[in-house]
Parts: C-alpha cells; structure tokens; sequence
C-alpha cells in the first residue's frame, strides 16, 4: 500500500491527541477540564464550535459524570473519548472499573500528574497506577508524535470485538502535554478507512432490547471478570495487528516494549513514559566511552507484553527497573514488581523511583544510575530513592 | 403535544417490566415504572440508578426489563443518561439511528444525595430526558437509612428513637424546587394512587424539547412499617392529607393539578407507619405539630406561587 504523503506540523501533546481524536471520526466526547488535561478539551471544543468535529461535544460538571456519560454514549454504540489526569482520574476511579467490566471500548487520555497532598501540577505516573488494575489498556507515549499515533491506534484496538475494553493513552503532564514537536500528521481520509467498523451490535436499541449493567453473584462475577481478563490478553496480538495495520498508512511502528542494546549488555534499564528517550541518550554517551548498557522502554503496560519483556532480559546481567510513581510502604513500585515477577528471580532486579512530582531526570542523571547499578549501589530489594533531597 | 390519559382501556397490553423481578410484594417502586413506562412511548431507553429496583430487576442471567436498559452506578443515572443522549444525537445525525425517549429512574438516595451533582449537570445542559426520582424516603436497599429525602420525625435505622432523639431531624429536602431553579420545561410531583395525572405528566414531560423532571412518592411496605396490600392507599393519604400535594411547574408557571379543598388531618397518613408511631406519644407531640405546620405551609406555598407565577409568566405558556 502506497503512503499518503504527511502534512508536518509543530503541535504541543494535547493539540496532537486533539487532532487525533478528530480524524478518528468521534462521535461523543465527555470532558472536564484539568491541567494539564485542558488543551485537548479546549481544542476539541474549538473544533465543536467550527462544526469540524463531527461528533458531540459534552462539556460535563465533574470527571465522574465524564465517564459516566461515555458509558451512555458507548452503549449507543457511539466512538467516545474523554480526557482526565491526576485528581481527575482519581475521580473517576469507580467508573473505569465499571466501563471495563461493561466492556466499553472507550479511549481516554491521561497526562499524568501527581496526586495531592501536597497539590503539584507536575508529572509522575502515579495516578495511571494507582488505577492499574482498573482492567484498562495502558500505553505510555514517549512523544508527541507518538501521542497521535497512539490515539488512533487505541480506538481500533479497543473497538476490535476480540478486545472490547477501554484504553488509557499516559503522557506525562507538561513534559509531553506541553510540549511543541515536530508530528507527521496522516490525511483525514486513510485514518477514517484504518477506522472503519460496523456498529456494534449489543446497544441501546429499542428494537433489540439488551439489559447492560446486570448485577452478578457469586455463582457469575467470577466468570465475567474472566472473560474480562482473557480479553486484556487477547489485546497483545491484537495490538500487534493494529500497529501492523497503522503501519501501513504511515509507515511508524513502535512495538509493544522498544529495545535498545539489550542482547548483550551489563546493566539493561526498564522504563516508561518519555524519560525512556533520556535514559536512551545517556546509554549511548555511555556506549560511546566503553560501557556496555541498554535501555528496554515498556510502552504497552497493560496487557503486560511478558514474553517480550523476559525475552529482552534474558541476557542482561543485571537490571534497574525504574518507577515513576510511590507505592508507599511496598517492596518496590509497580514496574519493578513486574519486572521482578516477570524475571522470577533469575537475576538480580535493581528498584528506583525517578521523577516524582515533576523532578527532572537528565542524562547525566541517567549515566549516575547506570554507575550505582554496576557498583552495585542499588542493590537490595527495596526501591532507592533517586534525586530526593535529604 | 401529548395526549391525556383518560382510562385503562387506551393504555397498550405491554408489560414493560416483566412480573418475576425481586421486589418486594406492595413494592411502590414497581408501580412507579410500570405507569411511567406505559404512558410512555414503547421506545423508551431506560437509565437506571443503583439501588432497590436495579437490584431487584436485572439478576444475571435474568432481566426483567422489556426495553433498552442501562445500568453502571449509583450517582451517575443522569450523566449516563446525558451519554446516551448525545450518542443518540451523533449516530442519528450519521444516519445510523434514531433518537429515541430516554427515561431516568433513580431512587432518593441516587437523586436528593449522592446523584445530586449529576442531575444538575445535566438539567443544567438541557439533555433530553425524562427523570423519575422514585422516593421512597430512605436507602431502602441498604436497610432503611435516612436519605436527604426523609421526612421529618421519621424512623429510620440511622435516625433512630430514643430519649435524645425522636427520628429524622430537620425536614424533607424540596427536590422540585432544585430541580425548578434549573430552569427546567417541566417538572412536577406525581402519586401512583393518581394513575391518570402522573401519566399524563409523563407525556406532557415527554412532549418537551430538554430535561425534565418526575417527582413519585414511591410508598415502601418494609421502610415505613405498613402492611404491603396498603402501598396504594399511603400513596392516596399521601395527597389527601395535603402532606404530598400534586403539581408541576411548566415553564416555570406552578399549578396544582390535584387540588385538596379540604384535607384530611395529617395523622390519618402518619399513624397506619410503623416508623412515625413515636409520635404518638405524649413527648413527641411538639415534633408532631411542627409536621402539622410544615404541611400547612407548604400547600400555601405552593398555592401562592401558582397565583404569582401565573400572574407573572401564564400568558407566555398558555
């Protein structure tokens, strides 16, 4: 298939998913706003207002009701987005349970912030993971374009009737929301045909009338959250396929985890969200002056792409998994759990947490950690601290 | 326009809550949906609230809904309801369906309380549905605790009776007036003991373009200690007694669509309730005039802001 040729634009990560959000044909949005959430809602209003959004536009009273309304909305068989982040998505937390167990495949981004208290403006990924188990699909964006690639993706890879669940698209709130980036905007029309779907057909139609939302029992709930499961699983090859597909009209793929230099290296770091381009750098200055360090970035963090995290380890003689987020009185945070339990203690796993409320993690921060990890300054089995002040 | 309801005769065959569902015998609630939804038209979506009759009708594997039905959580109904409202309005704006009447039932809990914010969003937005709140005067499901909608002196299992305490303090929450200050098409208080008004109600409600609102006294057998074949009966009382008068506020003009000339004294419908029988006693007397006064002076509120509205805006909605 020929590639349509790419308009090039200077967006910041909202106006990216805001743009994204519009070529995916949405039909009802369900907003409220939240730094540093907002632009995405404003530039989708903006589009409502010239009549270029095709879809409705719910400007809601709370983030609760936003989902709420995205139930609604996705149970007439409608396309829905909505957009949150920190406090909001905290809020919602009730909802993302029930839009997942509805099996409503609603997109939702999430520039992801710190929780109160103290009230911070600023990024960790602490909110996505407090709500990890929610049954959401999670993808971490390492940038702007990827934000725009990632958007349209989701919607296809939630609506595929093997997945039916709902999808969380986590960047990190100013660092990515905020920031300006070169993107490679597809036409609207290839991203209308890669979208392309029948209407689902359990809705709200009076002429086949379905009850939604039953209540389970002991001798059900246990199956429904099953199947539940079985379809988070059934996302990792189905992710594969749409990136294939997505590939296709735009020549970009990115894989469930990207590997740099981890077949052969000392120290292979794990990480997520845009600090994973970072670490990226600080490993090659490394490479460049003898050392031998790789970086594996998990971008699909729910389903967990398992085999291929354990695949791109096997050979690492030790690990650091890094965290940006706090599990207050746990072993570690909640990537390092999964590496840990992905390895099964077949070699030793490192634990850090980076970047908490907004705290910058440079390259010379990243070059730092690699030494403590082959120094063996990490080790234990509880996370360091990295960058507090004491 | 809508058409009145005039006798059974015109109402369709169709069971749009199928028997078999989990309420309990003398259930109000159940009347409640039943005369809503046969007033209404046969392609109504129905949003439904956590509570008693979302628990009681849609058991897994079971479900005794006969229309489009839809349930997530407890605050939520109207903001659901918002969602299938604009789904409804893209989709058929595509060409890929139809809107269709949607009809919200929360109970007082999931309406006065913790669905408040949600039903104020959405009255404030001007989505297009009909909400019932089913009022029942408590959280029945959860085993008879106050709500924002108990009245006052009421026993409930967290407002209890005792030497410091004579039931629910303070009086009820005045829903219709919160819901009025949204500047609703329509709002109005209806009885399942008056079949005809509060179906009419349904369809004048539904002839509207935007929100608006259904304020049912849904009597509960196990709540307020009456025996279950008298649910219809409190319901009468209800308004006889002038404790729960009928009206509706259409562009923002009060009427009484029931008038009670001459009332029945108020203790008629509180003593056959187990939970007002503390009342009766000696010491509690002054709770029982304070009812008394409260009754009084809510009917003439509502009598005089049927004259005054009138005044002020009848010609525009007559």
């Amino acid at each position: 298939m020929s590639l349509q040729p790419l308009r090039v634009a200077a967006l910041q990560g909202d106006e990216a998913v805001a743009e994204a959000v519009r070529q995916s044909g949405v039909d009802v949005v369900a907003a409220y706003p939240i730094t540093p959430q907002t632009i995405i809602v404003e530039k989708l209003a903006e589009y409502a207002a010239k009549g270029n959004l095709g879809g409705e536009f719910v400007s809601v009273e709370s983030e609760h009701s936003a989902l709420s309304a995205c139930v609604g909305a996705s149970l007439t068989g409608a396309r829905v987005f909505t957009a949150t982040s920190s406090q909001g998505l905290a809020y919602m937390h009730e909802m993302l349970y029930n839009v997942s167990g509805m099996r409503l495949p609603v997109v939702m981004a999430v520039a992801n912030r710190a929780l109160s208290a103290p009230l911070v403006l600023n990024a960790d990924h602490s909110d996505m993971m407090g709500s990890r188990d929610s049954g959401w699909i999670q993808v971490y964006a390492e940038n702007v374009e990827e934000m725009y690639d990632r958007t349209i993706q989701l919607f296809k890879l939630c609506e595929d009737p093997r997945v039916l669940l709902p999808a969380a698209l986590n960047f990190e709130g100013f660092i990515l929301s905020h920031d300006k980036e070169r993107v490679r905007l597809l036409d609207d029309e290839p991203v209308r045909r890669f979208l392309e779907r029948p209407r689902p057909r359990h809705r709200l139609d009076p002429a086949d009338p379905f009850t939604f939302g039953a209540m389970a029992t002991p001798e059900t709930y246990y199956e429904f959250r099953m199947q539940q499961s079985e379809a988070m699983e059934t996302a990792l090859h189905v992710f594969d396929e749409v990136e294939r597909g997505f590939e296709g009209i735009s020549g970009r793929r990115y894989g469930a985890v990207d590997a740099y230099n981890t077949d052969d290296a000392d120290v292979v770091m794990v990480i997520n969200g845009s600090a994973a381009g970072t670490m990226r750098a600080a490993a090659r200055g490394l490479n460049a002056a003898g050392e031998n360090v790789g970086v594996l970035s998990i971008k699909l963090f729910r389903p967990f792409p398992l085999e291929q995290v354990v695949s791109h380890l096997s050979r690492a003689r030790a690990v650091v998994a890094m965290d940006r987020s706090m599990s207050p009185g746990a072993p570690s945070g909640p990537v390092s759990e999964d590496v840990k339990a992905a390895l099964q203690a077949t070699k030793p796993v490192m634990s850090v947490v980076y970047g908490i409320g907004g705290r910058d993690l440079s390259t010379e921060d990243g070059k730092k950690i690699f030494g403590m990890a082959k120094e063996g300054s990490l080790s234990g089995s509880r996370s360091v601290m990295y960058g507090v002040k004491v | 326009m809508y058409e009145q309801v005039k006798g059974l005769k015109e109402l369709p065959a169709d069971e749009p809550l199928s028997p078999g569902h989990r309420l309990c015998p003398g259930c109000g609630a159940s009347i409640v949906v039943r005369q809503v939804l046969l007033a209404a038209p046969k392609d109504a979506i129905v949003a439904n609230a956590t509570g008693c009759l979302e628990v009681s009708t849609a058991i897994y594997p079971y479900s005794a809904w006969n229309r489009p039905w839809a349930h997530s959580a407890f605050e939520n109904a109207a903001a659901v309801a918002s969602g299938i409202d604009a789904g409804l309005k893209a989709l058929s704006r595509r060409g890929e369906a139809r809107e269709h009447p949607i009809i919200v039932f929360g109970g007082d809990g999931g309406t006065y309380d913790i669905g408040m914010q949600a039903l104020s969003g959405a009255l404030e937005r001007g989505h297009r549905f009909l909400y019932v709140c089913y009022d029942n005067e408590a959280y029945m499901n959860t085993g008879i605790q106050r709500s924002g909608g108990t009245p006052r002196g009421a026993w409930t299992t967290t407002t209890q009776v005792g030497p410091a305490m004579a039931g629910k303090q303070g009086s009820k929450k005045d829903l219709l007036s919160i819901v009025v200050s949204h500047r609703v098409p329509y709002a109005a208080t209806a009885s399942i003991s008056h079949w005809r008004d509060l179906m009419t109600k349904v369809r004048k409600a539904l002839s509207k373009d935007g929100p608006t609102f259904l304020h049912v006294l849904a009597p509960c057998t196990r709540g307020w200690r009456y025996d279950p074949e008298k649910t219809i009966r409190m319901a009468r009382l209800a308004v006889e007694t002038r404790f729960f008068p009928l009206y509706e506020v259409e562009g923002g003009v009060y009427r009484v669509t029931f008038p009670v000339t001459s009332p029945k004294p108020v203790e008629e419908y509180l003593k056959p309730q187990g939970r007002y029988s503390h009342l009766f006693h000696p010491e509690n007397a002054s709770e029982l005039e304070t009812i008394r006064k409260e009754v009084d002076d809510n009917y003439a509120r509502i009598e005089k802001l049927s004259q005054l509205t009138g005044q002020l805006y009848g010609q525009k909605t007559a």
